[in-house]
């Protein structure tokens, strides 16, 4: 693993309205890094994420990802560089009146029009095989189940071969033995395209088995920021409170 | 009653931003052929069974209900003539606008603010693919090419309608009913009426996707995106169609 800062976020504020979510928020994650965020629900964990790729506008700091801050683009710079990163959403964001494949191809059609048809249909197999989807490449998103609806829209970031994947709550809503799929689909992910992730989540067993490092946000600040071992020990009555 | 006038005059200019943003990007390359032609399709074609009994029925009792009116006073050989230029001036082109704002409106309205709740359109945005381009210039410029096609069909079942209406104590042929039709109409009664239909289907599909674009909250905003796309279109259509009155008054009268 190098040492170089893909992302880097430095006293990044956000407001809706009167409420201060964001007051000064640091952090950076370096190459081929997994990095967690946890934090209670509405500590502003998917909007530091959102700020990211610029779904939310940020009121002041900088957010350097590729070395350069997004903050500052113009729409066309931005959308360059949001094809290098891919967003996995809570619920997975499907478009529900597509199949699978379609959901796939859209994306991968619009941004490479020169592709053949068999070239296109070639990378969604491949794709979907990587996330061992392949037999429901026709089901519509109604047909899938929650699991699945994530392995798709894990497929749908990894056919533009982005550099980072921002996973919101990847597990959330998925049982047991599911959650530890999902989890084992982000290494492997990870593993197989060499990608850089951030990945938010309330689940104490993904952030165990994917973060290489887990940032804790309380109050619109870090609070605390170490690997698994060294927070569950933290002296912190809080923070180990995560790890029960 | 103060934060309602405040939030009536934000949307008003929330909507412009919106206006402004279409034309903004309608002019960019590049252009989404594709859907565009799909909105065409489930616009234009899947409204034509509506149109066409909408349009029927509109003719049919407008004859009816004329007959003894224009009878009382002799000039019943004129009902096939009033009827076309009421069809054709006014009654066609607002019945099938108002009818589009009830299906079309609202349906885009309820598609896109679904597609908002669920994050759809922000899994878009992240692609970088331009929601705005794909889904809002696609199905505008649909309805404003789409609408006054629509028109021009319910002014034609309409007048068919009136056929039929004028046969129901008449003996009319079809070729001295529409000689009759023809005779009376004029360019200038065909053109004002065309061109606000553009008009109407103009801000039929720039309501539907603004209420469905700025839809927020939970499944029920979907509901509240499409009721409101409905009623806003529909306000639009009587507030265009006062307007076009009021133009064609000054200019071709």
């Amino acid at each position: 693993m190098t040492a170089t800062p893909l992302i880097a976020v430095t006293n990044l504020r956000k407001s809706f309205g009167t409420n201060e979510v964001l007051k000064g928020v640091n952090f950076s994650v370096n190459e081929g890094e997994n990095l967690v965020i946890l934090g209670r629900s509405g500590s502003g964990k998917s909007v530091t994420i959102k700020c990211l790729v610029g779904l939310i506008p940020t009121d002041e700091g900088e957010m350097k990802v590729f070395g350069t801050d997004v903050a500052q683009l113009s729409y066309q710079e931005l959308n360059e560089i949001r094809l290098r990163i891919g967003f996995l959403f809570q619920g997975g964001a499907l478009y529900d009146s597509m199949s699978v494949r379609d959901n796939l191809s859209f994306t991968l059609k619009h941004h490479s029009p020169k592709l053949s048809n068999e070239e296109v249909q070639t990378r969604i197999l491949e794709v979907l095989e990587n996330v061992g989807l392949a037999e429901s490449i026709d089901k519509m998103p109604s047909e899938l189940s929650g699991g699945m609806v994530k392995r798709t829209a894990v497929a749908r970031t990894l056919i533009i071969k982005p550099e980072i994947i921002l996973y919101d709550e990847p597990t959330a809503g998925l049982d047991t033995i599911t959650s530890r799929e999902i989890s084992d689909l982000i290494l492997a992910v990870q593993k197989k395209y060499k990608t850089t992730s951030i990945i938010i989540t309330h689940d104490m067993a993904c952030a165990k088995s994917t973060g290489n490092r887990i940032m804790i946000l309380k109050d619109g600040v870090i609070n605390a920021a170490g690997t698994y071992d060294e927070l569950e020990k933290s002296s912190d009555e809080w923070v180990r409170s995560f790890f029960i | 009653m103060l934060d309602k006038i405040k939030n009536s005059f934000d949307d008003a200019g929330k909507l412009s931003l919106f206006t402004a943003r279409f034309f903004k990007e309608v002019f960019k390359w590049p252009f989404q052929l594709n859907e565009f032609l799909r909105q065409c399709y489930v616009i234009g074609y899947k409204s034509l069974p509506l149109v066409t009994i909408t349009g029927f029925i509109m003719g049919l009792v407008l004859t009816i209900q004329s007959r003894p009116t224009m009878s009382k006073f002799g000039a019943e050989s004129w009902l096939p003539s009033m009827v076309s230029l009421s069809l054709i001036r006014e009654i066609a082109p607002v019945i099938t606008a108002l009818i589009c704002a009830g299906k079309i409106a609202s349906g885009i309205g309820a598609e896109l603010g679904s597609m908002k709740v669920t994050s759809q359109i922000d899994a878009m945005e992240v692609s970088a693919i331009n929601p705005y381009k794909y889904l809002v210039v696609t199905r505008v410029l649909a309805t404003t090419i789409m609408v006054p096609i629509l028109v021009f069909y319910a002014d034609f079942i309409g007048i068919l309608g009136g056929y039929i209406g004028y046969n129901v104590h008449g003996n009319a042929s079809m070729y001295s009913y529409f000689t009759n039709v023809i005779e009376h109409l004029e360019f200038l009664d065909i053109l004002p009426a065309t061109i606000k239909t553009f008009f109407f289907g103009f801000f039929i599909g720039l309501i539907g996707c603004y209420k469905g674009f700025n839809a927020s909250g939970g499944t029920a905003s979907v509901g509240h995106a499409a009721n409101s796309a409905v009623v806003t279109a529909s306000l639009s259509i009587f507030i265009i169609d006062m307007l076009a009155v009021q133009i064609t008054d000054l200019f071709f009268s």
